[in-house]
């Protein structure tokens, strides 16, 4: 399975990085620059509980949270990751601790936890997500729902060593 | 007042209140009773309400303005109970949602205007000098306040937000226009301030 990312920031982030390859490219044709790392969004460490249990499903269900996890670089798929998520549900509030889940990432370096309906909290419809776990640097996202009737939302990590 | 009551009842009805504490709940109708206070300023201060004297409408207009502090604060304090962190980022325009430094701008600007107001007689502040502190910083308080509702995605329907939203700007856009506020002109208080 591959996950073709395609927003804002990526497209920013690779052009950025094209351009920066191209321009060193002339100096050093040896050289390969890659995938950039995944920046910490703002805002997307607020409500984190450190260690969230693995779960197969945070409380009830009925949303999907899916996203990607590779190594900044060379885009290598990154399995068994563990990537923690919480967001304000139907079921609970953000800091609560029965809203915290996490879920480790497959072979492919892909993830996907189900849980309760994201709704909309402090004026925006959104999920959070972390990587905490010390072999690369720590990451949070604060992904944000085209809808808040959507019933699904993904965030992709590029994760460079700590 | 249909036009303040009806976007609060509408949000009244809101599905995602039963998925907030009551704190949180709080927080927001705060902050729309604020929106419709600011929708009251305007028209006070330019006789639009009728069965109150211009003398009457500017004390109202002060009232209105203390009572707008204090529902900006039930609705900054109770957001700040509801999730610190952030709160801790709007106020020091570091959040990632847009709206946010629109509401904090505004919600300086309403303080601003309050701490002057409070001591506008100690200080010795003329009409003129007051108009001149007072309609740039209502300005900003509108455009902000209006700017900030609109782009939360919560409890108000939208319909009726835009609405309240519209009534703010005409409000605000006509009673400057009426009193002629970038003007130099003799003020309602009879003072003079045409020396220059």
């Amino acid at each position: 399975m591959t996950a073709v990312l395609l927003n804002r920031r990526y497209l920013l982030a690779a052009g950025g990085s094209v351009l920066a390859t191209g321009a060193a490219g002339l100096l050093l044709p040896a050289r390969a620059e890659g995938l950039a790392p995944t920046e910490t969004m703002s805002g997307g460490a607020n409500n984190y509980r450190k260690g969230a249990p693995i779960v197969d499903r945070i409380g009830k269900g009925g949303f999907w949270m899916s996203g990607t996890v590779r190594r900044a670089g060379d885009g290598a798929p990154l399995a068994g990751q563990r990537i923690q998520i919480w967001a304000h549900t139907t079921e609970g509030q953000e800091q609560e601790p029965q809203s915290h889940g996490a879920t480790l990432t497959d072979k492919n370096g892909a993830f996907r936890l189900e849980m309760p309906q994201i709704i909309p909290i402090f004026g925006q419809p959104h999920g959070h997500l972390a990587y905490d776990s010390g072999e690369f640097k720590t990451v949070f996202l604060r992904p944000v729902m085209r809808s808040a009737k959507d019933t699904s939302l993904e965030a992709h990590f590029v994760l460079q060593p700590a | 007042m249909a036009a303040i009551c009806v976007p609060i009842a509408a949000a009244a009805a809101s599905p995602l209140l039963a998925w907030r504490g009551p704190v949180y709940i709080l927080a927001g109708f705060a902050g729309m009773i604020a929106l419709g206070l600011v929708l009251v300023q305007p028209l006070l201060i330019g006789g639009y309400l009728p069965g109150l004297s211009a003398y009457r409408g500017r004390r109202a207009h002060h009232w209105i303005g203390g009572a707008l502090v204090v529902a900006l604060v039930v609705h900054v304090g109770g957001l700040w109970i509801t999730s610190p962190p952030d709160m801790i980022d709007a106020l020091s325009f570091s959040s990632p949602t847009p709206f946010s430094p629109w509401g904090v701008t505004a919600m300086w600007a309403i303080f601003a205007v309050a701490i002057l107001a409070a001591l506008r007689r100690r200080l010795g502040l003329r009409a003129r000098t007051w108009r001149v502190v007072h309609m740039p910083l209502a300005v900003v308080i509108v455009a902000g306040s209006v700017v900030h509702c609109m782009l939360v995605e919560g409890t108000m329907e939208t319909v009726s937000k835009a609405a309240l939203c519209a009534l703010v700007l005409g409000a605000t856009i006509k009673v400057m226009a009426d009193l002629r506020v970038w003007r130099k002109r003799p003020t309602s208080r009879g003072e003079s301030i045409v020396r220059q």
